[in-house]
């Protein structure tokens, strides 16, 4: 057929376009990861390597960035833990109060970051608290935590319950039945949960500008020195995560492509 | 029989049953509520070692409750639960040595078909788990798919599989909770056959909960029949069928035809009955009650309709009733079933097997008989329309 075919040229096109858009910004940073900048890194002066062989070569840029990571890893952590506990508690048991505990556990979703991170601020100077890497790690928790329950409990509320009942009728008790059945149904649910904070809390400036104090988080740091000239290490870096990330998702598909075919060799 | 308890007993004392030999279970005075709903109520039943036992009623007759208290996924009001002579009551579920093929088989995802049938076998530590797992999926042909997940296999697979995760770990009694529901029907009959097959094979006590009256008569060697939290009866099959006790049983087991009718006499082990300007009779053995008001009942392939004023198949023992005329006929082939309308005594179900050519049309006379033998008598005050069309 020699007819004009919508399906078969303007959906590969528009996608591929879709691509370009969502893609074009991370390929400068990319590329302007390899650029001789001198103060700025804003306009193409050159290919190096000398930004990729010392990442932390300007100054505070890796501070920032170890900074970052432990905020991120130490509020994912406690996070994930008490959001899943928590998303227990509210998807598995009614007592007084529930319908309340629900919508105050939606607020932090549903309150602007600006109000949030204002807030938070006067709690700790009222309480008399010293901002620095506490007070930021404390602000995460608490609006990551928000995520992680939602997310969760729609992981528990889709799992059936006669596969509990199923363990324990086959001797598992109540801990067994946790560690054996419910825990391992989880877990897709809970690394997406714990991702997701993660991400969250690495990305975040505007909670973290009110309640760092001193303490200097990465994207405090680009932030700052966007006002005098963002060094091409901060690209070294954020090229470094993206390409990590990447590595991740590709690792994952292969590994249950690896699973997969295993499966069905023996079977 | 020891567990032959009829409708009558089955309110009684506690431990009225026989003594227990061997793994017997047994349910004493066994009462559920829900909040203000009686799930079952003051419910005793014994099921001797090695029985293919079925518990059959309409959905919300608390045969499922029954099962989960057996299995201790529930907990009773009130009553005792042994198995042998151990009182089982207060334990929870992982603690029995009962296991249930769930309905939906409630198989683990994120385990092979090995490691599911497994699992019981590895809770208890028992050193050859694999192998002996191994050996189930073998009894129920599976053994080649080991390897996959549940969700890989098919409905019928994925249902043996189920059975060989309860059976690999030999319990005392094996609980079916409506295992055939989400299969098709030919499948549903490959595997009746299948797990009677089976339970032969391994001599576990299998207590099957259905609301598939031909299933549990075609499966089970004893029937128990669950209506409102209470057991109707029990019995063989062929019993359950042959002599309903209840108005109930006799509609939810197959079909009758129950019609009022006054005791006007007896002659030796003989009650005479009068319905309308007609007579019959019945054996006193298969009353419930010999005087006043009873409700009769004949079921509909045991009556034989012939031409007016033809000889019927019988003289003696043989009730003959005049000037019926036929409602509707309905041809199935095999046999042919009409609605028969008798004047003064209502309407009668006939089924008529189709050894003749001949088929009565909708408006025709017919006269109807029956072997005495077969009627069988309740209590007056019976609902005549209790388990009707619940199925």
């Amino acid at each position: 057929m020699r007819k004009f075919d919508l399906s078969r040229w303007f959906i590969p096109v528009f996608g591929g376009l879709a691509f370009v858009y969502l893609l074009v910004p991370i390929a400068y940073i990319f590329v302007f990861s390899f650029n001789d900048a001198g103060r700025t890194n804003l306009s193409w002066r050159g290919f190096t390597l000398s930004n990729w062989q010392n990442p932390c070569g300007a100054p505070q840029v890796c501070e920032a960035f170890v900074n970052s990571l432990q905020v991120g890893v130490i509020a994912t952590v406690v996070a994930t833990v008490l959001g899943t506990l928590l998303a227990f508690g509210l998807e598995r048991y009614r007592f007084r109060f529930s319908g309340t505990a629900n919508i105050l556990v939606f607020l932090p979703l549903a309150t602007p970051e600006v109000v949030l991170g204002a807030s938070l601020l006067s709690q700790f100077l009222n309480l008399g608290v010293e901002l620095g890497m506490t007070t930021t790690i404390i602000s995460h928790i608490m609006f990551c935590m928000s995520f992680v329950v939602v997310t969760i409990r729609a992981r528990i509320a889709s799992l059936d319950p006669k596969l509990e009942e199923a363990a324990a009728d086959l001797y598992a008790s109540g801990p067994m039945t946790f560690w054996k059945v419910t825990f391992p149904l989880l877990v897709p649910g809970i690394v997406a949960a714990a991702l997701l904070s993660f991400a969250m809390s690495f990305d975040d400036f505007i909670v973290a500008n009110f309640n760092s104090g001193p303490f200097t988080t990465f994207p405090q740091f680009i932030y700052v020195a966007a006002t005098r000239g963002i060094p091409a290490e901060a690209n070294v870096i954020g090229s470094g995560m993206f390409l990590a990330a990447i590595a991740l998702v590709l690792g994952a598909q292969l590994w249950r492509y690896w699973r997969g075919k295993r499966v069905s060799a023996v079977g | 029989m020891t567990n032959t308890v009829n409708a009558a007993d089955t309110g009684g004392a506690t431990g009225a049953g026989a003594p227990a030999g061997g793994a017997d279970l047994r349910l004493e005075s066994i009462t559920k509520r829900f909040g203000d709903y009686l799930a079952v109520d003051d419910l005793d039943l014994r099921v001797p070692a090695g029985r293919f036992f079925a518990l059959l009623g309409p959905s919300g007759c608390g045969k499922t409750t029954t099962l989960r208290m057996i299995a201790g996924l529930e907990h009773p009001t009130r009553g005792r639960i042994l198995i042998g002579d151990e009182d089982v009551t207060a334990t929870r579920a992982h603690q029995r040595n009962v296991n249930t093929v769930f309905q939906n088989y409630a198989l683990f995802p994120h385990l092979s078909i090995l490691e599911n049938v497994a699992f019981g076998l590895r809770r208890r530590r028992v050193a050859d788990a694999e192998a002996r797992a191994r050996e189930a999926l073998a009894l129920v042909e599976l053994d080649h798919l080991s390897a996959r997940r549940p969700a890989q296999l098919s409905g019928g697979q994925q249902q043996r599989v189920a059975l060989a995760r309860a059976v690999v770990n030999r319990p005392h009694v094996l609980l079916l909770d409506e295992p055939l529901g989400a299969l098709d029907m030919k499948l549903r009959r490959q595997m009746q056959t299948e797990l009677k097959t089976i339970q032969h094979e391994v001599g576990l006590t299998f207590i099957h909960v259905t609301h598939d009256q031909e299933e549990a008569m075609t499966m089970a060697d004893t029937v128990a029949v669950m209506n409102a939290g209470r057991i109707e009866q029990i019995g063989p099959p062929e019993e359950l069928y042959d002599l309903p006790r209840t108005a109930f049983v006799a509609n939810f087991l197959g079909k009758s035809n129950l019609f009022t009718a006054q005791v006007s006499g007896s002659t030796g082990d003989w009650l005479e009955l009068g319905f309308g300007p007609h007579l019959t009779r019945l054996p006193a053995a298969r009353a419930v009650q010999s005087n006043g008001q009873v409700i009769a009942g004949i079921r509909p392939e045991k009556i034989v309709a012939v031409r007016p004023g033809e000889p019927g198949p019988g003289e003696h023992g043989w009730t003959k009733v005049s000037g019926g005329r036929v409602l509707s006929t309905s041809y199935t082939g095999v046999s042919t079933e009409y609605t028969v309308d008798v004047p003064g005594a209502g309407e009668f179900e006939v089924f008529s097997q189709n050894l003749r050519s001949e088929v009565f049309a909708e408006g025709a006379e017919v006269d109807l008989w029956w072997d005495e033998r077969n009627v069988f008598g309740l209590p007056g005050d019976s609902d005549t329309e209790a388990g009707v069309e619940e199925v």
